[in-house]
């Protein structure tokens, strides 16, 4: 097993786990129906992600783990994703905006990982472009709705923006994972993507006559393991029947 | 001449409906039954997007991925019926906003059903077997109902219904031959959920004031005690089938009709839960309110946002 080939498709497929979990407490609650329904299809997008990644870093493990055991078995140390992703949902304004800094960045990985020399993440991208491009344009639209609608929501939307941007130069961070993939040739030249990422914000909040903030703190560990605190109980939600009722089949 | 014209076309009317000819959106229709069916079609519509929350309550804490995506789906497929019904509700001039205020001060109804509390994963299991079920045999004869797009619209919605029935089945029947924990969880909520899913058909044909109306106009096409019926005569062998035991003492196969006897609903449990003092009711109904509220600012931006784009086009 080379783990940090497994590290590599885990903080991915964390990434879509923990997103589409926050995006599915919505159901139910939304601003009109029409969101509620976008909402869970988004989330539906991210939990079929979730489930291929982790079917295949199970099989790259190759310890007879399943993609649900990943799920539902690991504890918060073990996980991978974003800090951005797990942070709590807030207003329509706030989940609008935490998924509009992701997809941004992640229609860039997915396009440039359908050339990943690891042929299951191609081709997983490949799926998962498709879907992320729609988010993308569905979040976009709302981050500019919102800057550019009332003095209210004008408001709302520059405070989630204020809140959230400490966890987006995350997005760009590196280790040594990184490097390997890079080497293996299974994660292609992304030493663009802060560019990229930044030409596509950019021109969003300039069309959503948001400002980005001036403090440029940094808050990282995702990556690594360490998590805000939101992250234990959306595991203790999320993995509740597991713990509860182990080895059983559902 | 006024009220002789009344009566002609009435009497137009009704010689289509007998004729199995739907009525369009713009073809004349007698007031009333232009009300009942705004009614219907709104209580559906309503039923849908608070159905939306009992099994929403479980999506975060579905027990597998695969579970999680179904469910998820199922969910969103509600939503969808809840959008398609209240258009169609809509083509006979109920604004949706003003149904659903209705729907948030009690004045318009919603299916009883939803009222109680999804308590554990086996509710999601009994839900799309038993409720998702009594949905189709509700639902499959308004597939031949005289009002065009209610019976389009229902024709969409009953193929999806089949499949959330499948799948609640499913559950059932994984729980049911899974460990004595997952077994009694099954049990449980087949005992909590069998007799309110019996409630579903509304009352008995005697006591309810709709029925013989709905039946002339072709708005509903059997009655609540013949699609009663008909949903415990195909669910009592089902449950058989998975080994599970439905709570009901005097149920008893009759040889001679062919048809299941069931014992005594409980009717005062039923109207006290109709009139909103079920489990649930308030937090359903806070919930939905509380999301319209909530969601005020965004609908006013996304209005105020298009608003100023068009002005800046047409500038």
């Amino acid at each position: 097993m080379n783990q940090a080939h497994v590290d590599f498709v885990l903080r991915i497929a964390d990434d879509s786990l923990i997103l589409g979990h926050r995006l599915s407490e919505w159901c139910g609650h939304g601003p009109v129906l029409e969101e509620d329904i976008a909402m869970t299809n988004i989330a539906l997008d991210l939990i079929g992600q979730a489930t291929s990644l982790l079917n295949h870093a199970a099989s790259l493990q190759g310890e007879g783990r399943t993609g649900d055991d990943l799920a539902f078995l690991r504890f918060d140390r073990e996980y991978r994703n974003l800090l951005l992703v797990e942070q709590p949902n807030g207003d329509f304004g706030m989940t609008m905006m935490r998924q509009f800094l992701f997809d941004a960045y992640r229609t860039i990985l997915f396009e440039r990982l359908q050339s990943s020399s690891d042929e299951m993440i191609a081709a997983i991208a490949e799926k998962s472009l498709k879907e992320t491009k729609y988010h993308l344009k569905h979040s976009s639209e709302w981050v500019i709705r919102l800057g550019d609608g009332t003095e209210e929501s004008h408001a709302r939307i520059q405070e989630s923006l204020n809140t959230l941007w400490r966890y987006a130069n995350e997005l760009f961070y590196t280790d040594a994972v990184d490097d390997e993939m890079r080497n293996a040739g299974i994660l292609p030249d992304l030493s663009d993507l802060r560019q990229q990422w930044e030409n596509t914000v950019n021109h969003v909040f300039q069309e959503a006559t948001l400002t980005i903030p001036a403090n440029n703190w940094k808050q990282e560990g995702g990556r690594k393991g360490m998590h805000s605190e939101y992250l234990g109980y959306i595991l203790a939600e999320m993995q509740y029947m597991q713990r509860a009722y182990p080895n059983m089949e559902w | 001449m006024k009220e002789v014209n009344i009566t002609e076309l009435e009497r137009m009317f009704q010689e289509k409906i007998d004729q199995d000819i739907k009525i369009e959106p713009k073809d004349w229709m007698p007031d009333d039954y232009r009300e009942t069916l705004i009614r219907q079609i709104s209580q559906h519509a309503h039923s849908e997007i608070v159905g939306m929350l009992p099994e929403g309550n479980w999506i975060t804490r579905a027990p597998n991925l695969r579970r999680k995506a179904v469910l998820l789906a199922k969910v969103q497929d509600e939503a969808g019926h809840g959008l398609y019904l209240y258009s169609a509700a809509e083509t006979l001039g109920a604004d949706r906003e003003d149904t659903i205020d209705d729907l948030h001060s009690g004045k318009a109804k919603y299916s009883s059903i939803f009222n109680y509390p999804t308590l554990t994963w086996a509710d999601m299991g009994a839900i799309g077997w038993l409720v998702d079920g009594a949905a189709i045999m509700n639902q499959v004869p308004i597939c031949r109902c005289s009002y065009g797009p209610y019976a389009r619209a229902m024709v969409r919605v009953c193929k999806e219904e089949s499949f959330h029935q499948r799948q609640g089945f499913e559950i059932m029947m994984t729980l049911a031959k899974g460990s004595p924990e997952q077994k009694a969880m099954a049990q449980d909520a087949l005992n909590r959920f069998w007799w309110p899913a019996l409630m579903m058909f509304g009352p008995s044909d005697g006591e309810s004031k709709h029925t013989a109306q709905s039946m002339k106009w072709k708005i509903k096409r059997s009655t609540n005690d013949e699609l009663r019926q008909q949903f415990v005569d195909v669910t009592v062998p089902q449950a058989e089938m998975i080994g599970l035991t439905l709570p009901d003492a005097d149920l008893t196969f009759n040889e001679a009709t062919g048809h299941y006897e069931y014992g005594e609903i409980n009717w005062a449990e039923f109207w006290e839960v109709v009139k909103g003092n079920g489990p649930c009711n308030k937090d359903r109904i806070d919930t939905r309110r509380k999301a319209k509220e909530e969601g005020q600012w965004v609908r006013e931006a996304a209005t105020a946002f298009a608003q100023k784009r068009a002005a800046r086009k047409s500038a």
